[in-house]
């Protein structure tokens, strides 16, 4: 248990998570209340880190729901194994055949799979598992209402079954990419937080932390040059997880600072789009490059 | 510990907040009062986050939460008591509105924002009858009200897509295991009937982006019109105006009378009848807006004159950006509906290259076709069939004479 905002940006510290006050409190209080964390921000600010960093730090296992368009119950929280299903109903009916066929325990346990929220409440877990629910915006509004529902009581009907009802309540932590407005009722169960990209002097830790191996010169060049794309107008700057991918790229061509040259030969890991790349390649980079060193 | 003069700050406080157009509730109120007993109350840090977490909920509001705390705290400052003054004269007593400052402070951030998006609040409309043909520039007063009413009653609809979502029916695709094998335990273990399912299918969303600028003056007020009109009947539409800068009006579009919708909607945007710079704008709808409102095979309706003033091969760009992020671009032109009409302003002319469907917007009877033309857009061959016919659109040309002051 954390039992303060210093304390929590302590435990987080020790996961070699750098976080800023902002979503310290926010972390702290979520964990406090038994409410979900709701983390929005730009692509690779580090959201999804937050929930691996969490289970790490409470010891307990990460149930990850990777959401997407169409998601749905099955897929979400269980399903029947149907063949299996089959193939028992129908030894069933060799082993007595003629007899009247009985269908009990073919909707038991042993029966269903459990998928990542079912996991998340199953009354078999010893402790709360940390839950993360990635990237909601990209599932539809049926399915959010149903999380809702979730999210609120932490139980699940299975018609066949039964309710069932999670012994420890999970950690929740959803993240969203903003492609979408998630619904407001939603929001009223979970603390707010957008993650910013980080200050200069964050992401400069965050770089010596996760990339001891990288040289000063390299990381401190390859962090402010960074910081200079991500004011030119892109349409998408390069978010942390870029940085590091980049240091480390860096780190591997044995590079000990930033020239024009491996700047153009390694734009592609830090820019995914041809129009990014086509503003920044040749004059724009090398200004940047100047500012940078 | 909470002391009471610090609960009415707080109170007092989140009404600020609400006033400036952060909505707050009783039951995060509530939470943020439990949560400050847990933080150092002597750490304006912590007291700011805390506040924050708990009563800001989206991305846009935090600018201005920063500065209502800023200036809240500073005039209630609860860390320094006051003292026990006499009691004032009347005339000394602070003012009844103690919060100017602040909701002048939001007012300003709010316009500093590059896109405007405002709060929505909460009538119907009557019939009228023909001016299919006559063009829109042309029309008396009077009949100018009589198609305004007519936009009113248009039949939209947009074109279905298959969701990824499915639904059961008998003729789908997929079987329904669910039910196959509850049908095979009534059958001795032999799935008899196979049930199916299928894609679930939705309307696609619409998103409007109309051009204002002082070219286009003569439509601007039909054009609101029409987003009202799409508003009002489809369940999915965003609409978005410009003439120098990008306004997103939907909220504003959603009251129910018409009338103050249209005045909202009117009010919100900064530059009526100024110049036009449509590559800027389309960028900034492609920056900030198209990732969250083109998803889910959304049609985007682009309608301009196409003069630009600015760089049309930046137009060129925006417009290909745009048409690679929606399900199908349609660009509706006013001045496409006359007689000769070529697309020759260079803008236009650079925009066309990439848009699927070139439709004129200049009568009533073009604003039908538009709507049908919605309601039939094609599944899934579309991406293949609009490649192909790329480069060379369609102009369809409403029927029928024009009136002669039409004519260019």
């Amino acid at each position: 248990m954390l039992r303060s905002i210093e304390e929590t940006a302590e435990a987080l510290a020790r996961e070699a998570y750098v976080a800023d006050a902002g979503l310290s409190t926010s972390l702290f209080l979520a964990l406090r209340m038994g409410k979900a964390l709701l983390l929005e921000g730009e692509p690779g600010v580090g959201k999804t880190e937050v929930a691996k960093v969490l289970s790490r730090v409470f010891d307990t296992p990460l149930i990850r729901l990777q959401c997407y368009e169409g998601i749905d119950v099955a897929q979400a929280v269980y399903e029947w194994n149907y063949p299996r299903q089959l193939l028992e109903l129908q030894a069933r009916r060799e082993h007595a055949p003629g007899a009247q066929l009985h269908t009990d325990g073919i909707y038991s346990e042993a029966f269903l799979l459990k998928r990542p929220l079912l996991q998340a409440i199953d009354a078999a877990n010893t402790r709360a598992p940390v839950l993360l629910i990635d990237e909601l915006d990209r599932a539809d509004e049926e399915f959010e209402s149903f999380l809702l529902e979730l999210l609120s009581d932490f139980q699940i009907s299975i018609p066949e079954l039964g309710t069932l009802r999670a012994r420890h309540r999970p950690i929740v932590i959803i993240t969203s990419n903003r492609t979408r407005e998630l619904h407001d009722a939603l929001k009223r169960r979970c603390v707010y937080h957008w993650i910013d990209y980080p200050s200069r002097e964050k992401e400069l830790e965050i770089v010596r932390r996760r990339l001891p191996g990288v040289g000063e010169r390299l990381a401190a060049q390859v962090v402010s040059f960074i910081q200079a794309v991500r004011r030119e107008d892109l349409a998408k700057p390069p978010g942390v997880a870029e940085t590091l991918d980049w240091a480390e790229a860096l780190g591997h061509l044995g590079a000990s600072e930033l020239s024009p040259a491996v700047v153009d030969a390694t734009l592609g890991i830090i820019l995914k789009y041809q129009d990014d790349v086509d503003i920044l390649r040749g004059a724009v980079a090398t200004r940047l490059l100047e500012e940078a060193r | 510990m909470i002391d009471e003069s610090f609960l009415k700050n707080i109170l007092l406080f989140t009404r600020a907040l609400r006033r400036a157009g952060i909505p707050v509730g009783l039951d995060q109120t509530l939470e943020l009062l439990r949560a400050l007993e847990w933080v150092n109350l002597g750490s304006r840090e912590q007291v700011f986050y805390t506040c924050r977490s708990l009563l800001v909920r989206r991305q846009e509001h935090l600018r201005l939460f920063a500065i209502l705390f800023a200036h809240f705290w500073r005039a209630h400052n609860p860390a320094l008591p006051r003292r026990q003054q006499m009691p004032r004269a009347p005339r000394h007593r602070p003012q009844a509105q103690p919060f100017t400052i602040v909701t002048y402070m939001a007012y300003k951030a709010r316009l500093a924002d590059e896109a405007i998006d405002v709060a929505d609040k909460a009538g119907t409309y009557s019939p009228g009858e023909l001016l299919q043909r006559k063009e829109f520039s042309a029309l008396t007063p009077e009949e100018l009200a009589r198609v305004r009413r007519l936009i009113q009653q248009l039949n939209w609809r947009v074109s279905q897509r298959a969701t990824r979502r499915r639904v059961p029916r008998r003729r789908g695709e997929a079987l329904l295991m669910r039910r196959v094998v509850r049908d095979a335990a009534r059958h001795g273990g032999v799935p008899l009937r196979l049930a199916r399912q299928a894609r679930k299918r939705k309307p696609r969303p619409l998103v409007i982006v109309a051009d204002i600028s002082g070219s286009m003056e003569k439509y601007s007020r039909l054009l609101l019109q029409l987003c009202y009109s799409a508003t009002r009947r489809l369940d999915r539409v965003e609409c978005f105006v410009f003439g120098t800068r990008l306004t997103r009006i939907t909220a504003q579009l959603r009251l129910r009378n018409t009338d103050r919708a249209l005045e909202q909607a009117a009010r919100e945007v900064v530059d009526w009848g100024g110049g036009t710079r449509i590559g800027p704008s389309l960028h900034s709808f492609n920056r900030r807006w198209a990732r969250r409102v083109l998803g889910r095979g959304a049609v985007a309706l682009v309608i301009s004159d196409g003069w630009e003033h600015g760089d049309a091969a930046l137009l060129a760009r925006e417009v290909r950006t745009l048409r690679r992020r929606c399900h199908r671009l349609i660009w509706l032109n006013p001045l496409a509906g006359r007689v000769g009409y070529q697309p020759l302003a260079a803008g236009m002319a650079a925009a066309l290259r990439h848009v699927d469907d070139f439709l004129p917007a200049h009568n009533l009877q073009s604003l039908e076709q538009l709507a049908e033309h919605l309601a039939a857009l094609g599944d899934r061959a579309q991406g293949r069939a609009r490649r192909k016919g790329r480069g060379r659109p369609i102009i369809q040309r409403a029927s029928g004479p024009l009136p002669p002051s039409a004519a260019p």
